[in-house]
C-alpha cells in the first residue's frame, strides 16, 4: 500500500500529461466522429522534434511550438488522405501512422531512442517537466516545479483557449461537422476543410504531450506512441462514463477527458503494484477500452428508451 | 430566380445498376414563384432538388441562381443562396447541439466563419422572438440539445433555419412526410406563412396531391426524369385530384395503374 502511495505522485503527473493527448483524441472521436489513428505516430514526432532541437541547444518553448506544428503537419496529411483523396478516416490515419515510423526515426537520426542528459550542468534547470521534480520537497524542488502544478496549469490553460475556440463560429463550424455534416454543408459549412482543421488541432496537442512526456522521461524512444490512441480513447471514455452525468459544460467535459487519464494510470500503477507484470498493460489497456465501448451500446440494447433518450442527449 | 438547363444525372453509370434519373430537366423560376412538384416515387424529384443543391455534380447541363452559374460549384458555396429542409427530420439539424446554437449556425449560412462569437446575447432575443412563431414552445427550451426535440419539432425548427436569413431559393423535400398528419398539418402551415411573408422563391415536393394543388402557384408532375406536367395561373387554381390524374394517366401509359397508386 505504501508503495502505492509513494507511486501515486508519479502516477497522477503521467496521468495528466497523457491528458493533453487525451483531449487531442477528444476532439477527433467526440466532436469530429472520426477515430483518428495518426496519434500513435505524432505522438512520437513531437517528442523526435522537441529532443533534436533542445538536445541542439534551441530554447525549450521554440522546441515544444516546433514540436506542435510538426503534429499539426502529420494531422494535415490525414486530413488531406481523408478528404482529398477519399481515403476513409481510419486508413488514412493508418498510413499517416505508418509512414510517420520512418520519418520520426529519421528525426532522431535513425536512433531508436534519443536522451536529454539531466545530468549536465543547468539542463534540469530549463525543464518544463521531469520525473526528478516528482520527489518535490525531498529532492529539494518547490512545490511549482512539480509535474501535477506545471501540467495542472497547462491543462487548465488548454481548456480554456479551447473552450473559447469551440464558442467561436469556426469552432462551431468544427462541432457542426462531427454533429451532422449533411446539415453543416446545408449552411455553408466546409466540411472537408473542418476535418481537416479539426484532425491538425488533434494531432498538434498529441504531439505537445509527447514534448512533454520526452521531457518527463529524459528521453525520446521511437515507441513512446505505441497503442497511444487506446489510452487517449480509454481516458475520453472512463471520463465520460464516470463524470458525463455532471459535467454538462463543455470545459468540465474536457476536464473530465483529463481527469480519465489521470485515473487510468492510477489504476494501472496499482495494477503495476499488485505484482503484475507490465507487459500485460496493452492487453489490459485493450480490454478496458473494449468493456467501456461496450457498455453504452448495450445499455441502450437492453435497457430501450429510457437510455435511448439518454443517448440523443449525449450524442 | 432559378434557371435549370437540360440537366442530366446518372446514377452508377457503366454498371448493372445505371440508373438515368433525370433526362434533360429545364425548369425556370420567377422570383417569388412558389412551386409544388408531385410524381411517383423514383420520378427523380429528389434527385432534382439534390442537383439544384448540390449534393452531387450533374452530367450534363446547367444551374443557375439568381445570375450566378453555380453549376459547378461543391454544395457548401450555394449555400448562400439556398434554404433546405429534407425529408428526414434528423437531416437537417445537429442533434448534440443546443437549439440557439443551431439556429446561430443557420444564422451565417454564407458567410466566413472566424473567430467572432458563435452566437451573440442580441441573437438570442431575435431566435427567442422567431421562435414563438413555431408555437411550440421552444423559446423556453434555447439551450437544450436537439437531439432531444421531437420529428416534427425538428422539422419545424430546420424550416426556421433554411428561412432565417431569406435564402434566395428555398427547397422543401417531401418535408413533412415524416410526421404526423396534425404535425404535418401545423409545419406545412407554418411553411407557407413564411414563404408569403417573404415572398421566398420555393420549390416544395409532395408527396399528397391535394397538398400540391392547394399550395402554390405553380404545380409541375415529374415522371421518369422528366417534367411531365407544368400548370400556372388559373388552370393551376382550376385543378382537382381527378383532373390531376387524368393528365397523369395520359403522361404515363401503360404503367397508369401501378402509378396512379403510388400517387394517391
Ligand atoms: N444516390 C443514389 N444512388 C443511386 N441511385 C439513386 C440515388 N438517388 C436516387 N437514385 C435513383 O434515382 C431514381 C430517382 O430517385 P429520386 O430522385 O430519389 O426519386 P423521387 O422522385 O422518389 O424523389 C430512383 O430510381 C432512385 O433509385
Ligand atoms: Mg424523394
Amino acid at each position: 500500500m505504501s508503495g502505492f502511495l509513494n507511486a501515486l505522485p508519479g502516477a497522477v503527473s503521467q496521468g495528466l500529461i497523457w491528458g493533453i493527448m487525451a483531449i487531442g483524441v477528444y476532439i477527433t472521436y467526440k466532436i469530429l466522429d472520426i477515430a483518428d489513428l495518426t496519434v500513435d505516430g505524432s505522438l512520437c514526432t513531437g517528442g523526435a522534434v522537441f529532443v533534436m532541437l533542445f538536445t541542439n541547444g534551441i530554447n525549450l518553448w521554440a522546441a515544444m511550438l516546433a514540436a506542435l506544428l510538426a503534429g499539426m503537419l502529420a494531422g494535415l496529411v490525414t486530413g488531406l488522405l481523408h478528404t482529398v483523396c477519399g481515403i476513409p478516416a481510419i486508413l488514412s490515419g493508418i498510413l499517416t501512422q505508418l509512414a510517420l515510423y520512418s520519418i520520426n526515426m529519421a528525426i532522431m537520426g535513425m536512433k531508436a531512442t534519443v536522451a536529454i542528459n539531466i545530468n549536465q550542468e543547468g539542463v534540469l534547470d530549463k525543464l518544463l517537466v521531469s520525473l526528478r521534480f516528482v520527489q518535490g520537497s525531498k529532492g529539494g524542488f518547490p512545490f511549482y516545479r512539480h509535474p501535477i502544478f506545471v501540467v495542472g496549469i497547462f491543462t487548465a490553460g488548454l481548456i480554456a483557449v479551447l473552450y473559447w475556440f469551440f464558442g467561436r463560429e469556426l469552432g462551431a463550424a468544427l462541432r457542426a461537422t462531427g454533429s451532422n455534416p449533411n446539415m453543416a454543408r446545408a449552411q455553408g459549412i466546409n466540411t472537408d476543410f473542418c476535418k481537416v482543421l479539426g484532425l491538425m488541432l488533434s494531432n498538434g496537442l498529441v504531439a505537445l504531450c509527447g514534448a512533454l512526456l520526452c521531457q518527463y522521461s529524459s528521453a525520446n524512444e521511437i515507441k513512446v506512441g505505441q497503442g497511444a490512441i487506446v489510452i487517449g480513447l480509454a481516458a475520453v471514455i472512463i471520463g465520460e462514463v464516470l463524470l458525463g452525468k455532471v459535467f454538462r459544460n463543455f470545459a468540465l467535459k474536457l476536464l473530465s477527458v483529463s481527469i480519465g487519464a489521470i485515473l487510468y494510470y492510477v489504476v494501472l500503477q496499482a495494477v503495476l503494484q499488485m505484482g503484475l507484470d507490465a507487459n500485460y498493460l496493452k492487453l489490459l489497456s485493450a480490454i478496458v477500452v473494449a468493456v467501456f465501448l461496450t457498455i453504452p451500446n448495450w445499455k441502450g440494447k437492453y435497457f430501450g428508451k429510457s437510455s435511448r433518450k439518454e443517448a440523443a442527449e449525449n450524442a | 430566380m432559378l434557371e435549370i438547363k437540360n440537366i442530366w444525372k446518372t446514377f452508377n453509370a457503366n454498371t448493372v445498376n445505371e440508373k438515368v434519373a433525370l433526362k434533360g430537366v429545364s425548369l425556370t423560376l420567377n422570383d417569388g414563384e412558389f412551386v409544388t412538384v408531385i410524381g411517383g416515387n423514383g420520378a427523380g424529384k429528389s434527385t432534382l432538388m439534390n442537383a439544384v443543391a448540390g449534393v452531387y455534380p450533374v452530367d450534363r447541363g446547367s444551374i443557375t441562381i439568381n445570375g450566378a452559374d453555380v453549376t459547378d460549384l461543391p454544395e457548401h458555396k450555394r449555400a448562400p443562396y439556398i434554404g433546405r429542409v429534407f425529408q428526414d427530420p434528423m437531416m437537417g439539424t445537429a442533434a448534440s447541439m443546443q437549439i440557439e446554437e443551431n439556429l446561430a449556425l443557420a444564422a451565417r449560412r454564407g458567410q466566413t466563419r472566424g473567430l467572432k462569437a458563435g452566437i451573440t446575447k442580441m441573437e438570442r432575443e431575435e431566435y427567442r422572438e422567431l421562435l414563438k412563431i413555431l408555437d411550440l414552445g421552444l423559446e423556453e427550451r434555447m439551450t437544450s440539445k436537439v437531439g432531444l426535440l421531437s420529428g416534427g419539432q425538428r422539422q419545424a425548427l430546420t424550416l426556421l433555419m433554411a428561412t432565417l436569413r431569406k435564402p434566395k431559393l428555398l427547397l422543401l423535400d417531401e418535408h413533412t412526410a415524416a410526421l404526423d398528419p396534425k404535425t404535418a398539418a401545423k409545419v406545412l402551415d407554418t411553411t407557407e406563412r413564411i414563404v408569403q411573408k417573404d415572398k421566398l422563391t420555393t420549390l416544395m415536393i409532395t408527396h399528397n396531391m391535394k397538398d400540391a394543388i392547394v399550395h402554390g402557384d405553380r404545380l409541375i408532375m415529374m415522371y421518369d426524369g422528366r417534367v411531365a406536367i407544368d400548370v400556372s395561373g388559373q388552370e393551376k387554381k382550376k385543378l382537382t385530384v381527378e383532373t390531376l390524374l387524368e393528365m397523369f394517366n395520359k403522361v404515363s401509359g401503360s404503367d397508369e395503374a401501378d402509378d396512379k397508386l403510388l400517387l394517391s
